[in-house]
């Protein structure tokens, strides 16, 4: 991989068990406790990259979409039809795998 | 699946909601009359080789293994039909291959409604879509789903033909016991109780078994405290077939749903309803209906056939084996729904036990082969749990911390294809792999590809003397060989003596020889490789064999045959190596 590009395409061998790690690092902490783990292990990340354009590709990924997600998360759910599902559906069928 | 709606809920939900007129005729359950048996009369407790206890899914199975390999056998249930409502649903390829080799495979995939393909929904956006299609030239897809009910009246159906099962219906086991020299049951019926012995019995009573708790066996791992709602639902839309799963959908706020389609344009929903729901309530045929218009539009019609909440544990029994008692299924063990991984894992417990038990009945194997069902079917049982539960954590965060990292996966799927890896909304079905087996031959010999030793065989396309066949439709029940050559004629003298040795055998090895072309006779049965893909499949150089189980797991293989190489591995295969060490030592 050419420096300055944050690789996107699946990289971790077992996923799932490093998803199943992540989980069992907070395992008992308490929430204080979690937002330093978080931060700790960004940390720790971060310098293993060492790459800063790489890093400036990931921070700026991190913060899309997060004033919608807060947004759907209030208030009540508009009613969706069939129609709005399918279209939603088809909207980003481009994207699939 | 603990919860059935009350008889008349659905109806009288219907009439409240002026749905009087079914869109589908409803499926009548078949009720299977109680007889009296022979052995209730008899002065002394009647034998029998095998008893099975519980017709579901994977008892019904068991049971049709045990008549192909010529086992006579009792299949005892408590109820008289078929089960409630849609329940396990999703068929997986290997178990379509099992029920091929049971000889009941085509007419559940004709019924059944084959998919591939699956979508992931988080909010209102598609986040990504995957297709779980096998490579071309692959007899059976990936997945049918059909209602449970179909199958076990299908099985039910394909006892009838096979005619070496005697069915029991409304036999509840009330006693057992277990002596080294067979196992002693007490069965309450209509008519009163009865004694009844066996040389072996098979506990294929469900997650909630009446053996295991009569044997005091305590099942260990972990109980998830989320309710799900599911739903058989007819309706008319022009959905897809496909997987369609929703985490947090508008419809559904911070909850989870789950859409597949059925056979009868039947379609199943599971709404997640997490810890705090009231099951009764949820269960109220009015909130179901609400809940499905929110989701498909007020204009939808449907018309609701089953509800149930449940709950579900991921664990199992430490040990399947209990004497001459074997646990099958969720008797043995039980997961989440997440996966397809309950009823799959099931009738492939069964597909590795039958056999070795009737080479045990036949004389023809140690009792020590019956021990690799735990060495072999534990680290499987395990494999699923694993999976299952880790399905179950992401669908259902447990706290803040595991939330935000499931949401924050959701986010980045939508664009970043990392993402879709780690989103786990069910890992599907996959057949076990037997690799730390003591029945299984590592290789020798370099081989780059799949099957490996432990492997269930892959498929591929044939053709016989009688036409256009499958693979996999002509392995099992006894053990094959599987020879690779250039052309059938071109065979060596030396190899055809080893084929006709290995025929000739107490246990007799079928070989069928694999070649481009059909020329005159010769050993073994010859196949054609139609489309050349035995032979890219199975690693195949001219001179490759392969050792297969009646399982069609894959035994052991070599780049060069030698009849005391296969007869090795054979040896190993029936445990009959491990029972001359214990005699030394």
């Amino acid at each position: 991989m050419k420096p300055g590009r944050l690789n996107v395409e699946p990289h971790l061998a077992r996923p799932d068990d490093f998803y199943q790690g992540l989980l069992e690092l907070h395992r008992d902490l308490s929430d204080e406790q979690s937002r330093l783990a978080n931060a700790k292990l960004i940390l720790l990340l971060a310098n293993h990259v060492g790459d800063h354009a790489v890093l400036d590709e990931a921070l700026r990924i991190a913060r899309e979409g997060l004033a919608e997600a807060v947004a759907s998360a209030g208030g009540q759910p508009p009613p969706v039809e069939m129609d709005a599902i399918r279209a939603a559906m088809q909207g980003s069928s481009k994207e699939g795998s | 699946m603990d919860r059935r709606a009350r008889p008349g809920d659905v109806a009288r939900a219907r009439e409240r909601l002026g749905e009087n007129q079914p869109m589908s005729p409803a499926y009548e359950r078949p009720v299977y009359a109680y007889r009296r048996a022979a052995d209730q009369d008899a002065v002394r407790a009647v034998r029998h080789p095998v008893v099975i206890v519980g017709a579901g899914p994977v008892g019904l199975t068991a049971a049709i293994d045990c008549a192909v390999h010529g086992l006579s056998n009792v299949l005892l249930d408590a109820e008289d039909t078929v089960c409630d409502g849609s329940k396990a649903i999703c068929f997986a390829k290997r178990t379509l291959e099992i029920f091929d080799r049971l000889g009941c495979g085509e007419r559940l995939v004709k019924k059944g409604v084959v998919w591939n393909r699956g979508r992931v929904f988080f909010g209102e956006r598609q986040i990504y879509e995957f297709n779980l299609a096998p490579e071309a030239g692959n007899g059976r897809p990936a997945f049918i789903n059909l209602q449970q009910y179909y199958l076990e009246q299908y099985l039910i159906e394909r006892l009838g033909e096979l005619d070496a099962t005697k069915l029991r219906w409304r036999n509840t086991v009330t006693a057992v016991e277990s002596r080294a020299d067979g196992v002693g049951l007490t069965v309450e019926t209509p008519d009163g109780p009865y004694r009844m012995l066996c040389d072996y019995l098979i506990a294929a009573d469900g997650a909630r078994s009446a053996i295991r708790h009569l044997l005091g066996l305590p099942c260990q791992g972990q109980v998830f405290q989320d309710r799900f709602l599911i739903a058989d639902v007819v309706m008319q839309a022009d959905f897809p077939t496909e997987r369609w799963f929703w985490f947090n959908p508008p419809f559904h706020t911070g909850q989870s749903t789950l859409l597949h389609r059925q056979a009868d344009n039947l379609w199943r929903i599971d709404f997640q309803l997490g810890c705090d729901a009231d099951p009764d309530e949820e269960k109220r045929p009015e909130r179901v209906i609400a809940r499905i218009k929110a989701m498909l539009g007020e204009q939808t019609r449907v018309e609701l056939k089953w509800v149930s909440v449940y709950t579900f544990q991921c664990r199992r029994l430490e040990r399947f084996q209990h004497g001459r008692i074997f646990f099958v299924g969720d008797a043995a063990h039980q997961v989440s729904p997440f996966g397809a991984r309950g009823a799959n894992g099931g009738i492939q417990d069964v597909d590795n036990l039958i056999w070795k038990l009737a080479l045990v009945l036949a004389g023809k194997a140690p009792t020590a082969l019956l021990e690799s069902y735990d060495a072999e079917r534990i680290p499987a049982a395990d494999e699923n749990i694993l999976n299952s539960s880790r399905s179950t954590d992401f669908i259902t965060p447990k706290s803040e911390v595991s939330r935000a990292f499931r949401d924050a996966t959701l986010m980045l799927a939508e664009h970043y294809p990392f993402a879709r890896r780690l989103v786990n909304s069910g890992r599907l079905s996959v057949p076990a792999v037997l690799h730390a087996s003591p029945l299984i031959t590592p290789d020798a010999d370099r081989f780059d590809s799949a099957p490996c030793p432990g492997a269930p065989c892959v498929d591929a396309p044939i053709q016989t003397a009688a036409g256009e066949d499958w693979l996999l439709r002509l392995l099992g029940n006894g053990f094959t060989g599987l020879y690779i050559t250039a052309e059938h004629g071109k065979m060596p003298a030396r190899v055809g003596r080893v084929i006709e040795q290995l025929a000739a055998g107490t246990i007799p090895v079928d070989v069928l020889v694999v070649g481009g072309r059909l020329t005159g006779d010769g050993p073994g049965r010859g196949i054609i490789d139609v489309a050349g893909l035995v032979q890219r499949r199975y690693g195949g150089r001219p001179g490759t064999f392969y050792l297969i189980r009646p399982d069609q797991h894959v035994c052991a293989r070599w780049r060069r045959i030698e009849l005391e190489a296969v007869r090795s591995a054979l040896t190993r295969a029936l445990a009959r190596a491990a029972q001359r060490s214990e005699r030394v030592a």
